[in-house]
């Protein structure tokens, strides 16, 4: 059915490829970075113009912010843990090479989220013990485990791909330093979704076992990325959703879930086909009218059950991430004292 | 302590080491042309080191760290992808980086002790590194000269690599040699717990005493000076005492006699690759 057998590099395949990014990215340009506006808040959203660190803002817009960027920010650092899993046993030294320089961007993604958070007045050392405490949230998605190699792949392919999709409008977050966080961020996405792609296109094409594998880990991983997008906007499944209007208006938030959700089911679809793996859904069909996919019912069961803590990961996720800071807390003390060493010793040699 | 004594146990001579391994000279990983067991053990020792140094991620002791320790092991990953297939085509067998890699057994493996011993804590991690590194910008500073081009370019590369990763152990040295007391006291142990691994960094052995004199490598013992005098130097720094000597030192691993941490090393690494034989990844 499909001619060539090789992935060709124009065809985008994930939405940091499209126009749709080039234009959020090309939109972040605003004002001069630095200082206050003379503008007030509600003006700047008005002309849709960035509010940048020094300007005033509501404070439930700061909170909302600092709130999202955090969640954002654990999100990349937890979700370093699923694949950090498989670098020691990555089946070849090029897919190692990879796999480390993936998981290496997902930290610094860490990285300048927490940094764009403490844009808005909070540390990072507080924001993780946030995380650490539970009182912050990750993407519910690193709950499930990754129990082969091919789910490398299926990650790379659909969570990168789902994060990249919720992200791309991002890039046009009123917040300025947000705003750019994800323009960098997801150029760095895209590349960890081809690379996710491409596990799978080749375990597609290879043994038995092989081919078996990535179906199995497109089976478990596809309805859990369906989820990141969050509960629908509408109906009974809504409830307990939550900051969806106010986030809008405050160009936080540019798209309804359940748009996002279409955009990347009807992405997605195709390559699948592609692959040749059968996606899990027997209410999988295009809808010639609609001119999108119709796609079956999401568990939003277990979506919230993960979420609040009870799904295969969350436990170990959490300790994980615990007892590594805990083991380090003797090292960050020491890098502070000698900070401190040095300064007191330059203060002396000076005076 | 006086310049000229070593800190490592410097029992240099390879006739004494391979003796004490019965047959190691006969059945090891030699009756390969000496100069491609010399430069498998350079690849063999950053291959291994990668895989331990990757064991960080998630696991370091700040986000930062996570992301600097794989830097440095995809940079050593990628010295010994760069050498492995080169080893192939002068040792005649052809092979690529993944059978060098994912399809060898323990007793065909090149790398020192040093490498392979199971990851301890940061300050373990440090005093290896400071270690390696400090050897392996001797190492590579020598290999730039090599009438070999492959292995001086190779050489040209990752030296600019390995000065970074020497900079960053040393940093860290210092900061934890001179930082609180607790860290001290963690340094100043883990300074002591690698001393045993280091003497092996510096034997001549029968292929590297061959490669150096075809003008290919360097002879080990001859890097030792230099390597004690850089690691000598970040240890004062950082108020530490460079240990003397310790009562015994690894040997064999350049004969494929490796120490127990081994062969659980090559089972998580080679695992997945072995179950499916010939697959493509
Ligand atoms: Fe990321
Ligand atoms: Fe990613």
């Amino acid at each position: 059915m499909y001619g060539n057998d090789v992935i060709d590099p124009n065809v985008p395949l994930n939405a940091a490829e499209t126009a749709a990014y080039d234009e959020a990215a090309a939109h972040v340009e605003g004002r001069a970075v630095g200082e206050a506006s003379a503008e007030g808040f509600d003006a700047l959203i008005a002309a849709d113009q960035r509010i940048e660190p020094r300007d005033a803002m509501p404070d439930k817009y700061r909170e909302t912010l600092i709130r999202q960027i955090a969640q954002h920010a654990h999100s990349e650092i937890i979700g370093m843990q699923p694949e950090g899993n498989w670098i020691t046993r990555a089946p070849s030294l090029r897919r190692k090479a990879i796999l480390i320089a993936k998981v290496q961007d997902e930290a610094g993604h860490g990285l300048y989220l927490y940094s764009a958070a403490e844009t808005l007045g909070v540390d990072r050392a507080e924001l993780l013990d946030r995380l650490h405490d539970g009182k912050q949230k990750y993407s519910s998605i690193f709950n499930y485990p990754t129990l082969t190699w091919a789910d490398n792949g299926a990650i790379g392919w659909l969570v990168d791909g789902a994060a990249i999709m919720n992200q791309v409008p991002l890039c046009r977050c009123s917040y300025g330093p947000y705003a750019r966080a994800m323009i960098r961020v997801c150029k760095e996405e895209s590349f960890h979704q081809r690379q996710g792609f491409e596990i799978l296109w080749t375990l597609m094409r290879g043994t038995e076992a092989q081919r078996a594998m990535a179906q199995d880990a497109a089976n478990r991983w596809w309805w859990p990325a369906l989820a990141m997008f969050g509960p629908p906007d509408t109906g009974e499944a809504a409830k307990g959703g939550g900051h969806t209007e106010q986030s809008m208006a405050w160009g936080i938030k540019r798209f309804a879930n359940d748009d996002l959700r279409q955009k990347f089911v009807d992405m997605m679809v195709p390559q699948a086909d592609k692959l040749g793996i059968v996606l899990p859904d027997p209410d999988l069909r295009w809808n010639e009218e609609r001119g999108h996919y119709d796609f079956g019912d999401i568990d939003w069961g277990e979506f919230w059950r993960v979420l609040r803590g009870d799904g295969p990961c969350n436990a170990e996720r959490i300790e994980h991430r615990r007892s590594a800071h805990a083991e380090g807390a003797w090292v960050r003390e020491a890098a502070t004292a000698y900070a401190a060493k040095q300064a007191s010793r330059r203060q002396e040699s000076a005076a | 302590m006086s310049s000229d004594v070593s800190p490592v146990n410097s029992t240099n001579a390879p006739a004494e080491s391979e003796e004490s391994l019965p047959g190691a000279a006969e059945n090891g990983p030699s009756g390969e042309l000496p100069e491609a067991a010399y430069l498998l053990g350079l690849a063999d020792d950053a291959m291994v080191y990668a895989q331990r140094l990757s064991e960080w991620m998630t696991n370091a002791p700040q986000i930062e760290e996570d992301m600097a320790l794989g830097n440095i092991a995809l940079d050593l990953l990628g010295q010994a992808r760069a050498l492995y297939p080169y080893i192939g085509s002068i040792d005649g067998t052809g092979r690529g980086e993944d059978d060098y890699a994912m399809l060898r057994d323990e007793r065909d493996w090149r790398n020192v002790h040093l490498v392979e011993q199971e990851r301890g804590d940061f300050a373990d991690e440090m005093a290896r590194l400071l270690w390696f590194s400090a050897y392996q910008v001797e190492l590579h500073t020598a290999l730039t000269g090599s009438s070999d081009d492959v292995v001086a370019g190779v050489a040209g590369k990752a030296l600019k690599e390995v000065r970074y990763h020497l900079d960053h152990a040393s940093l860290w040295v210092v900061r934890l040699g001179d930082g609180t007391e607790e860290s001290h006291r963690r340094m100043q142990a883990a300074l002591e717990r690698v001393l045993p691994h280091l003497a092996e960094l510096f034997d001549d052995d029968e292929a590297s005493v061959t490669a150096a004199g075809l003008g290919v490598g360097v002879l080990p013992s001859s890097l030792h000076d230099a390597v004690v005098g850089r690691v000598r130097r970040v240890t004062d720094e950082a108020t530490l005492t460079l240990p003397e000597a310790s009562s015994w030192r690894s040997r064999g691993g350049r004969a494929g006699i490796h120490s127990r941490p081994m062969g659980y090393l090559l089972a998580e690494m080679q695992h997945i690759a072995r179950s499916h034989p010939g697959a493509t990844w």
